[in-house]
């Protein structure tokens, strides 16, 4: 790892004014993605301001119609959320899904989402559920937040502080993990709202990043069920293709994910 | 260089670092305590594995800066003098370990699965819940033993507190 300076922000307009001040500085969450890179060189941050003890950015709220989690609150602590795993069980555990138990006590919601892997768990989520992501300066919508690989709505300096998820009528996660990295292969997250909206978010599978799937959300409109999707194609253009498996695989991947989870959401 | 005041086993240090230091590599190069171990680059194999205010990380991958103010044991920290703690008796007994690379992480990882399962623990979720820990002698199988032998030796040791 390159020099760097630690500063540990004790509000969000510390943090903010740390990293104003730094030449080049990055906020730290859990660090479960930032220092990794940081170990291989990949990124030499001159300051890494440190979120996850500032109070503003840590809890979970419930209410009859959202759950509100903080940016720092970890994936350990939102799995293991009684109030969450009853409001919206599907987002509990694909919380408990993320990586492995030592990921997941340190690794939190705001640096999953500021990152967005194109096979990270949570962009799944935010997108299905239409969920608010808040920072500290504005309120950014799940469809204009994420921007393709890596990339999203933040500007520079930009901080969240929390996401707001509706409590939908239904929903389910379904993920087929890479065995080794415990990403996803291809993970579908299906959401029904309360006001009979279908959304269906695909991660993992295109090459753009998380992505809402057209065909699946027209064919659950007119028939929930698993069987709905049986006659549904899925392109495979713009879908990744690796060692890992190739795009058809994945295409075929985003249907059968959407079944399991469709019939997982009864 | 920072000045970085933590508890480690019990006792309190304080140690002038560089701010990139990670805390694996505090409690190996500044505290002598090697049990702790580093097996990739890649934040994946869990053989550092610590606990951290109770909870087990990986120390490979968390800045001392982040650690300041914490309390951290270590695998030197678990025995009481000549005593294994019974997760170290349960590996010996049951042949939990081959080179012993992995061991202090699975060790580490394997204490905390039992504090959070309790006497719910079953074969199927141990081996899930080691996932973040890699072995490249035992097939794993002797592991998964051990850690089942350990949780109904620390429920016992519990009950009877
Ligand atoms: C072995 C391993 C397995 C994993 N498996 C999975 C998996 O299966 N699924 C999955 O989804 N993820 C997985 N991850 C990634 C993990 O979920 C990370 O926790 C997450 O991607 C990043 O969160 P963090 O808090 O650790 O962020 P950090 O690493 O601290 O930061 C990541 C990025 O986000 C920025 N950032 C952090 N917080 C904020 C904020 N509040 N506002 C603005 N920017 C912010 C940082 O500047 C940095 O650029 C895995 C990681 C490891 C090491
Ligand atoms: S050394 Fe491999 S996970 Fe820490
Ligand atoms: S005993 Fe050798 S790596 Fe596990």
């Amino acid at each position: 790892m390159y020099q760097t300076h630690y500063h540990r922000a004790s509000s969000i307009d510390e943090a903010a004014s740390l990293f104003a001040k730094g030449d080049d500085a990055k906020f730290l969450a859990g660090g479960q993605t930032l220092l990794p890179v940081m170990k291989q060189r990949l990124a030499a941050p001159s300051d890494v301001i440190d979120l996850a003890k500032i109070p503003a950015l840590i809890g979970i709220e419930v209410t009859a119609d959202r759950v509100v989690i903080k940016a720092a609150t970890t994936h350990y602590d939102v799995a293991t959320n009684a109030q969450v795993q009853k409001a919206i069980p599907a987002l509990a555990a694909l919380a408990g899904m993320i990586g492995d138990p030592a990921v997941r006590y340190r690794g939190t919601i705001g640096g999953s989402l500021a990152n967005n892997d194109p096979a990270a768990d949570y962009p799944a989520a935010v997108l299905a559920l239409n969920a608010t992501v808040k920072t500290n300066k504005r309120e950014i919508a799940a469809d204009d937040f994420f921007q393709g690989l890596f990339a999203t709505a933040l500007e520079d300096g930009e901080i969240i502080t929390q996401v707001s998820f509706p409590v939908p009528a239904k929903a389910a996660y379904e993920k087929f993990r890479h065995p080794a990295s415990r990403f996803a292969l291809t993970g579908v997250f299906v959401a029904q709202s309360k006001a009979g909206d279908i959304r269906v978010a695909a991660t993992g599978a295109s090459a753009s990043g998380v992505t809402r799937v057209a065909a699946i959300e027209q064919a659950l409109k007119s028939n929930w069920s698993a069987a709905a999707l049986d006659g549904v194609t899925i392109s495979s253009d713009g879908l990744m293709s690796d060692i890992h498996g190739s795009a058809d695989y994945r295409a075929n991947l985003i249907k059968v994910m959407a079944q399991r989870a469709v019939a997982k959401a009864g | 260089m920072t000045t970085i005041n933590l508890t480690v086993n019990g006792k309190a240090v304080s140690v002038d670092v560089e701010d990139r230091t990670l805390l694996v590599h505090l409690l190996r190069d500044h505290l002598n305590l090697t049990g702790t171990h580093v097996g990739c680059d890649t934040s994946q194999c869990g053989a550092c594995v610590v606990h951290v205010d109770g909870r087990a990380v990986k120390s490979c991958t968390m800045l001392v800066g982040e650690a300041d103010g914490t309390s951290v044991t270590t695998i030197e920290g678990l025995a009481q003098g000549d005593q294994l703690h019974p997760m170290q008796a349960a590996f010996r007994d049951n042949h939990g370990l081959q080179c012993g690379f992995c061991t202090p992480g699975m060790i580490m990882s394997a204490i905390d699965i039992v504090k959070r399962h309790g006497g719910k623990l079953d074969e199927a979720t141990v081996r899930h819940e080691l996932e973040g820990n890699i072995c490249r002698c035992t097939g794993y199988h002797n592991i998964v033993k051990s850690v089942l032998d350990a949780a109904g030796r620390m429920n016992l040791a519990n009950a009877a507190e």
